[in-house]
């Protein structure tokens, strides 16, 4: 990438080891106990239309997993995150109209895939419903040999329950179908929660989300991302925050909206949730609104997330390595 | 075509909300009119349902407009029990520097690119998916056309 300016706040040694089947895994080295996060923001996204621009949107994604992975070409990193033979899926969080992962994005990530040995026809992209789809942009398809776009709403859910602690539901098909699932959510307020960004995404892989909206959330959403299918399967969350929402969400409200033109990676995701959350809690300060606490939704699913039993993740600043990047 | 929704267990037709193509100068119906009541709100507004359904929503019929042909917009006219919870749900969005207060319906308020407002028991929401010049007055005008149906 030329004329890149780079902002490195906390450099962390060593490669990352993604940490599948494990509760959480960290990178090996001085700063294993710390959780990598990486964003990266490019100011020209949106050159030269209002709109942004799919070369760039690429360039965003490559320089982003190869700052994580600390790899050398845009595909290596992928190679530490799926394996040739496995079928895997890109769970999209398409509910709002305008902030839906990027087309563009999620036609790079399908295209590193491939180079990394995966099948097209092994690649999943989906959500729970097909208009969503379709309206985030999306062309519905289910052909053999290609990749395909589908929801569960076509789908359908498995029969058989899985629980874990406050939860029990069915998963999507589709999902339990992957072997790997790629979580990819947008960065929008949330008037139960706070923010939904990664964990809570994962209310699209089920088929009963309306009935774990209570007290905030909590600790459904941590319970959630513990059933085993759900905190094995998910690798990697790469979040869009190329448009965001600091207030109103998570429909799209284009008077809260803002283009903050960044991506957000990492495998950590109740630390990914902790630095959506401050970025949203600091628009929301320049716009003069309350605190999400102060507003009456302060994110006690993060605690959650991390406390004793759960252990997805760290939800404490300290403990979080984060490398934001500018692309200029 | 009517908007039907479930009050009490009994089918009530509401006015049909939306105008039709042309009705309103420069802007035509482009999608099918969607219904959803409490019990599956859910599914359209995903975790935003349950402010509205603590404020007494009904049920919520939505379409989608094209002004001359290209610029988008979603209008969302929410029905609530009450004049009270539509009350509710409007002032629970902050001011932001560049909304104004518009003459409509009980109360509007209307922003770069959506308008909102309430009327009875009416909360309607109209929302463009990209800004452009004269924008803001095309959308008022479509409210207008909206609020005319209340």
């Amino acid at each position: 990438m030329q004329n890149r300016r780079e902002f490195v706040k906390e450099m962390v040694a060593g490669a990352a080891v993604l940490g599948a089947g494990k509760k959480f895994a960290l990178g090996q080295g001085k700063a294993a106990e710390k959780s990598k996060v990486v964003i990266v923001r490019d100011a020209k996204l949106r050159t030269p239309g209002p709109a942004p621009d799919e070369k760039r949107v690429a360039a965003m994604l490559d320089h982003a997993m190869q700052t994580y992975f600390n790899a050398q070409n845009p595909v290596q990193p992928w190679k530490q995150v799926v394996r040739p033979g496995q079928v895997v899926g890109l769970k999209l969080n398409s509910l709002g109209r305008m902030l839906s992962p990027s087309v563009a994005l999620v036609a790079t990530i399908c295209e590193r895939l491939q180079q990394a040995g995966i099948k097209a026809g092994d690649i999943i992209v989906w959500d729970r419903g097909s208009r969503e789809l379709e309206a985030a942009g999306f062309k519905l398809s289910n052909a053999p040999g290609a990749v395909r776009f589908i929801g569960s709403d076509t789908e359908g859910y498995e029969d058989a329950a899985v629980s874990y602690g406050s939860v029990t539901t069915r998963l999507s098909k589709i999902f339990t179908r992957c072997d790997v699932a790629i979580n990819m959510p947008v960065l929008k307020s949330h008037n139960i929660v706070g923010v939904t960004m990664a964990m809570k995404n994962m209310y699209g892989v089920i088929n009963n989300p309306s009935t774990m909206h209570g007290s905030a959330c909590n600790p459904y959403i941590a319970d959630l991302n513990m059933v085993p299918q759900i905190r094995q399967r998910v690798r990697f969350v790469v979040g869009d925050m190329m448009t965001a929402v600091y207030e109103g969400g998570p429909s799209y409200r284009p008077e809260f909206a803002w283009n903050e033109n960044g991506l957000i990676v990492g495998e950590d995701r109740v630390a990914i949730d902790t630095i959506s959350a401050q970025i949203v809690e600091r628009k929301r300060a320049e716009k003069g609104l309350q605190t999400l606490a102060q507003k009456g939704t302060p994110l006690t699913y993060l605690a959650t997330a991390a406390d004793a039993q759960h252990r997805l993740g760290t939800n404490d600043p300290a403990r979080i390595a984060l490398i934001e990047q500018r692309i200029a | 075509m009517l908007a039907v929704v479930m009050v009490g267990g009994c089918k009530k037709k509401i006015v049909d909300p939306f105008p039709a193509s042309g009705a309103v100068a420069g802007w035509e119906k482009s999608g099918k009119t969607q219904t959803f009541d409490a019990a599956n709100l859910y599914e359209y507004i995903d975790g935003g349902a349950e402010q509205y359904i603590s404020a007494g929503v009904v049920g919520v019929a939505t379409s989608d407009y094209k002004f001359q042909g290209s610029l988008e917009a979603t209008v969302d006219v929410y029905t609530m029990k009450t004049a009270d919870g539509a009350k509710t749900i409007f002032d629970a969005d902050p001011a932001t520097s560049d909304s104004k207060s518009v003459q409509l319906g009980d109360a509007a308020r209307l922003y770069g690119q959506s308008v909102v407002f309430r009327k009875g028991v009416y909360l309607a929401r109209i929302t463009a998916f990209d800004a452009v010049p004269g924008g803001s007055d095309a959308l008022l005008a479509l409210a207008h056309g909206v609020e005319g149906k209340l």
